[in-house]
């Protein structure tokens, strides 16, 4: 009996201890993965980092060089084909622009509509809204992208451009000619319409985090609706709406599908006005990574690496600013929303 | 009426209008979408697999259930084992890399794990274009929402309920199996079904990781490509084609069926529990 009675207790010692290794493994897995991203990428980078030097920051022509003939061009061990040549900077010009664009865009409107979901809609109206805000979030870039193609390009090309162009022509980077509605514009607008529901729905979850006792003592000390929505609610959840725009702006960033589809994939070229076609980092990996398997030097395949790593880095920056803010903001309410729409692009 | 009630009812309308700005493109998105690809959908599309640029959409369909179902296989352990460690254990050095990590590669572009996965799955361990080498793809994007969301649900069952349990003699892990685990199913298949969502609508990290084929999927992890549907959207639109151009909006009314469906059932499974 007594003998029953130990080994059951040893037994279940020993299960505690394999769920336990178990759960620690699981718990290991993502600092795992990421610790592995970064070493890797960093190794593939590497070549392409000490062969281009800083001139991969500073110039913006992408050639792979001569292919077919020609000597391979040898710089600190590691060689290159002929005439081969890895500037990054349209492509990070093309990242920037249409992000920031994108953020002009939608910023506001996200913002607004935040304000109409938390302070002004009433609470059915603002419960189906909230629904679909956050299906929204959900919809694959490729849709997105689809859209953009076959709507949004030809209207940029034949209506919209057009009209820019005589109307704000007197601004330089509004002159005309529009030439294919593929570029700039069709990308911001784009990654403005992904990153729109983002922005409301962290937003909104920000403004709802105000004490509604606040609410009410404006209201008692006679402020309208508005008054109460823009000198109390505003400026407690100010930051938690800034670190919406910032988790928004480090998924357009990253974002790949869309601008894709949408951006004219430039290359060796720097936009001038807001219609010319653009290429972004991201787009710039899947559009190149074919031919860069060619290069028999390997150096192009590096090449990308090294955008690879100038991507990670630029997004997770952006990314570590805003959860330190949202998560101040946002614990308390809609855990769902603050998290699934801060989501992966 | 006076300025300041003017003002703040012209303020109301404006906050209005920009439900209007954001709602119009995104319901004419819907509305494309829908139209184009109801119209393209027939029987054929779910039984005839692609042949150059018409055809149906059989072998992405089934590539796409593949590919995210074995994801979700490889992902799913871990990712609940880990979140269960980080919502029992708390606090600590360790949780907290554990939970950054999953914020920041949460925040990595799908691109860059994708390309990832082809410098070391695809060519260094030589698997070339296939299943094995998209799925893990896609487990890594599906891994921190996976680990959060069981997080996040397990810390939110009560510590009178884990009281309880260990003064009725249960161990730890008898404890969090029979106890917390069945409190917070819900909110961890919440985790699982957006996690799916978001894994279903991918097409950056399985370009260059699973491929693109023809063919029905062979049942083989390495060394066969296989299709998916978001691959068709992307490149059937771009085709001067009819037939194409029809298969791609098929392949995105499925798509955003699918994704649709995931994120419904989601909402019902976390709106069910509170």
């Amino acid at each position: 009996m007594v003998s029953e009675v130990a080994r059951l207790a040893a037994a279940r010692r020993n299960q505690e201890w394999v769920w336990s290794l178990l759960a620690a493994v699981g718990a290991a897995s993502g600092p795992f993965v990421l610790g592995v991203i970064m070493i890797v990428l960093l190794v593939f980078a590497w070549p392409s980092i000490v062969w281009n030097g800083d001139t991969f920051f500073t110039t913006y022509i992408w050639n792979l060089g001569n292919l077919y003939g020609g000597a391979p061009v040898i710089r600190s061990g590691y060689a290159a084909a002929s005439g081969a040549s890895y500037g990054m900077l349209s492509f990070l010009v093309g990242t920037l622009l249409s992000s920031a664009l994108a953020l002009v865009l939608a910023a506001p409107v996200g913002i607004g509509v935040a304000f109409c979901l938390s302070e002004f809609a009433g609470r059915g109206v603002s419960r189906v809204l909230s629904f679909f805000i956050e299906l929204l979030a959900g919809v694959p870039s490729v849709i997105f992208g689809l859209w953009g193609f076959v709507v949004l390009v030809p209207w940029i090309q034949r209506t919209a451009g057009p009209a820019l162009a005589s109307l704000l022509g007197f601004i330089p980077i509004f002159r005309g000619p529009v030439p294919t509605g593929m570029g700039l514009l069709a990308s911001g607008v784009v990654l403005g319409a992904m990153i729109l529901p983002i922005i409301a729905a962290v937003s909104r979850d920000a403004l709802r985090a105000v004490p509604a006792e606040l609410r009410e003592q404006g209201r008692a000390l006679g402020l309208t609706e508005w008054e109460v929505a823009r000198d109390l609610v505003w400026r407690i959840a100010a930051p938690g709406v800034t670190a919406s725009c910032i988790l928004a702006l480090g998924r357009a960033l990253g974002e790949t599908m869309a601008v894709l589809m949408v951006s004219g994939n430039a290359l060796n070229y720097l936009p001038s006005t807001i219609y010319s076609p653009i290429s972004t980092i991201a787009a710039t990996i899947v559009a190149l990574l074919d031919s860069a398997m060619t290069d028999a030097t390997g150096m192009a395949i590096h090449a990308l690496a090294e955008l690879a790593v100038v991507l990670f880095a630029v997004t997770v920056g952006v990314n570590l600013i805003a959860p330190a803010v949202v998560r101040r903001v946002g614990r308390q309410r809609g855990w769902v929303a603050s998290w699934v729409t801060g989501g992966n692009p | 009426m006076n300025w300041r009630y003017l003002q703040g009812h012209l303020a109301i309308a404006g906050a209005w209008g920009c439900v209007g700005v954001a709602l119009l493109p995104l319901v004419h998105m819907f509305a494309i979408v829908v139209t184009n690809g109801e119209r393209a959908l027939s029987w054929t599309v779910f039984t005839t697999v692609t042949s150059g640029i018409a055809g149906g959409l059989a072998n992405a369909i089934a590539g796409t259930f593949m590919l995210v179902g074995l994801g979700a296989a490889i992902v799913v352990p871990l990712g609940v084992m880990g979140g269960i460690y980080a919502s029992e254990v708390r606090e600590g050095r360790t949780v907290g890399a554990a939970r950054l990590a999953a914020d920041v590669l949460a925040g990595v572009p799908s691109i860059v794990i994708g390309y990832f996965g082809f410098v070391t799955m695809v060519t260094w361990l030589g698997w070339g274009f296939s299943l094995l080498a998209g799925s893990m793809a896609l487990a890594v994007i599906m891994l921190p929402y996976v680990f959060r969301a069981t997080d996040l649900a397990v810390q939110q069952v009560s510590d009178d309920l884990r009281e309880a349990s260990l003064a009725l003699g249960a161990t730890r892990i008898a404890t969090v199996r029979g106890v917390v685990l069945r409190a917070a199913t819900p909110g961890i298949v919440t985790g699982w079904l957006l996690a799916l969502g978001i894994a279903v609508g991918e097409t950056a990290p399985l370009i260059y990781t699973a491929g693109w084929s023809n063919y029905m999927p062979a049942l083989k992890l390495t060394h066969a490509p296989i299709g998916y549907l978001t691959y068709v959207v992307w490149t059937f639109i771009n085709e001067p084609f009819a037939s194409a151009n029809a298969l791609a909006y098929a392949a995105g009314l499925l798509l955003m069926l699918l994704v649709l469906t995931l994120n419904v059932t989601a909402r019902w499974a976390i709106a069910r529990r509170a």
